[in-house]
């Protein structure tokens, strides 16, 4: 019993004894409120951080933020004055003269063109482009170097502008718009080449005014064509291509078109020159050019078709039947993907369909494009041409590769 | 009319367009190139019944970045493209250059297919049929294909092709774009 008595006692004695100890290791209340006082401190230190920091993340994202305005800004900017542009095309043609069994196996870079342009301010403009055919140029050279469009336009109000200098006539489908990889075939059409004649481009002054509901026009007052009795009156051999251009007799020219549903388009243009030979044939006189087309795309469907004719006035013309000059086409089309696409082409032009003898030429071609992306194109047709007796006729096939950018 | 014409000299012709189409229009020098045929808030009005969330921002980086300079042929000509998003709709102001200008196009996408198209400011010289319905709403209901291209053919606006790709393009774009942020908020 002593036993158990002195143990319980010792127990008691080291349990008050380290409780003693425990209480000597706690703080005081001085010491806690030092210790308290301390991490408050601490607390106001650290929140001063974080509200420091927030404010230097809100900052850099602001600066950010900023620097991306100016960055997206420059960029928008720098797209909106000096433009630079081109085309060209590199064609091989493989054809016979079936009369005369004459062969033209020819390969040329047919044409090389760089446009550029330059915006004054929100309504000046200017355009050009410059041209260089078949290679090389200069004495005794087949290519030439040609400006074929160099021009100021301005819009007078939102649905109107007016252009003054060196520009393409608003007539046929090929005329404004003839870079390789936007039509079919290698060689531009007969009937345009032939009749229109594309491409055709003159000075001049024109204005171009657009209603609502797709519809638009234009009217050009420009130089006109200088034809002659040696040239059988031939519109393609009358242009005088603005340089040192003999300007007795101006031409004036109108379209209406109408683009008001995605994939049509409609169109006729008028042009008339009060006297074809610049006044040098005393047998000549004016001459009217009339030339409508359509334009269709419906999914993978296209079709082109365009009809222009010449009349033209005088006995002169009418003594070699060139009073008349007309020629038509029509071009379906199937674009099989974005990357390929068949046609084909049936044409007919007359340069003298005034006259009683036969001498309508006629054309039929097939072929395919194949677009590597849409600024580059491969082309390859096979052509089958009927011409009036005399003249060539020529059949075989035409491969090139075309660019625009 | 044609032997009337024939007697007038063609030079004093000519000055006579021009003068006429001066008189005529007197705002011979208040002309304005860009066309604004909607204005982005009130694009954004019809986009969401006017009640316009708030605008949010996508940065453009990594394999959007990537998918989106393959569909135009180069880089989006900005950092980061802002964006309105409520309930799976979402809506994108692109711009993207057709000839020489910038077209700004309105996109409203919802469950990732274009469901209106608008053509909002329109700066180019000829083209400007791109804004009529007939040729924005070919666009209605058209999703990515497997290519990361539109799933349908639209047709374009004759003398207006580079107009209409880039119509075409953004259209694509704005798809990608939803894309991207549609799976960001799944994976939040």
């Amino acid at each position: 019993m002593n036993v158990f008595r002195s143990l319980f006692l010792s127990t008691c004695m080291l349990a008050i004894s380290s409780v003693a100890l425990a209480k000597d290791d706690l703080p005081t209340r001085e010491e806690m409120w030092k210790i308290i006082q301390q991490q408050q401190k601490q607390i106001e230190t650290l929140m001063s951080q974080q509200k420091s920091s927030d404010a230097k993340i809100d900052e850099t994202v602001s600066m950010v933020e900023a620097t991306a305005d100016v960055v997206d800004q420059q960029q928008t900017t720098r797209v909106s004055k000096t433009q630079v542009g081109g085309y060209g095309e590199l064609h091989y043609n493989n054809l016979k003269d079936k009369p005369s069994g004459t062969k033209k196996n020819e390969i040329d870079f047919h044409r090389f063109v760089l446009f550029f342009g330059h915006e004054f301010n929100e309504k000046t403009r200017f355009f050009s482009e410059m041209e260089l055919e078949h290679s090389i140029a200069g004495d005794g050279k087949k290519g030439e170097i040609e400006l074929e469009q160099a021009y100021i336009e301005h819009d007078i109000s939102t649905n109107l502008s007016g252009k003054a200098g060196l520009f393409m006539l608003p007539v046929g489908i090929l005329n404004e718009t003839h870079e390789p990889n936007t039509f079919y075939g290698v060689e531009r059409n007969q009937v345009e080449k032939n009749i229109i004649p594309t491409t055709w481009w003159a000075g001049g002054l024109g204005l171009t005014g657009k209603f609502a509901s797709g519809w638009s026009w234009d009217a050009t007052a420009t130089s006109g064509l200088k034809t002659s009795v040696d040239d059988k009156y031939k519109p393609r051999k009358g242009r005088q291509n603005v340089s040192e251009a003999v300007a007795n007799n101006g031409a004036f020219t109108g379209r209406l078109k109408w683009t008001g549903l995605p994939g049509l388009e409609l169109a006729a243009s008028l042009q008339y020159q009060d006297n074809i030979t610049q006044g040098e044939d005393p047998l000549a006189g004016a001459a009217t050019l009339a030339e409508t087309h359509l334009i269709l795309e419906r999914g993978a469907f296209g079709l082109r078709a365009l009809y222009a004719q010449w009349n033209l006035d005088g006995d002169g013309p009418a003594s070699i039947g060139a009073d008349k000059q007309l020629g038509w086409y029509i071009e379906p089309a199937w674009r099989i993907n974005q990357a390929f696409g068949l046609f084909a082409r049936y044409e007919q032009w007359d340069n003298t369909a005034g006259a009683q003898i036969d001498s309508q030429y006629t054309q039929s071609s097939i072929g395919a494009n194949y677009w590597l992306n849409e600024h580059v194109v491969f082309k390859f047709d096979l052509q089958d041409q009927n011409a009036p007796e005399g003249a060539k006729e020529l059949d075989g096939f035409n491969m090139g590769v075309g660019y625009q950018f | 009319m044609l032997k009337t014409i024939k007697k007038w000299p063609f030079t004093s012709t000519a000055i006579m367009i021009f003068i006429l189409s001066a008189l005529a229009f007197p705002a011979w020098s208040s002309g304005t190139k860009a066309i604004v045929y909607l204005s982005n808030k009130d694009f954004l009005k019809q986009s969401f019944n006017g009640d316009v969330p708030e605008v949010k921002t996508v940065w453009l980086k990594g394999t959007l970045k990537t998918d989106i300079s393959k569909t135009l042929g180069h880089n989006y000509p900005a950092l980061r493209v802002r964006y309105w998003l409520k309930d799976h709709r979402s809506a994108w102001i692109l711009e993207e250059i057709g000839r020489e200008k910038p077209i700004t196009v309105g996109f409203v996408v919802q469950d990732q297919k274009l469901v209106s198209v608008k053509v909002l400011v329109f700066r180019e010289n000829r083209g400007g049929e791109i804004r009529f319905p007939s040729f924005t709403e070919q666009f209605d209901g058209s999703e990515l294909d497997n290519n990361r291209r539109l799933n349908r053919r639209i047709d374009g606006i004759s003398g207006a092709t580079l107009s209409v790709n880039a119509v075409r393009k953004l259209a694509a774009v704005a798809l990608q774009l939803s894309d991207h942020v549609m799976k960001q908020q799944t994976n939040k």
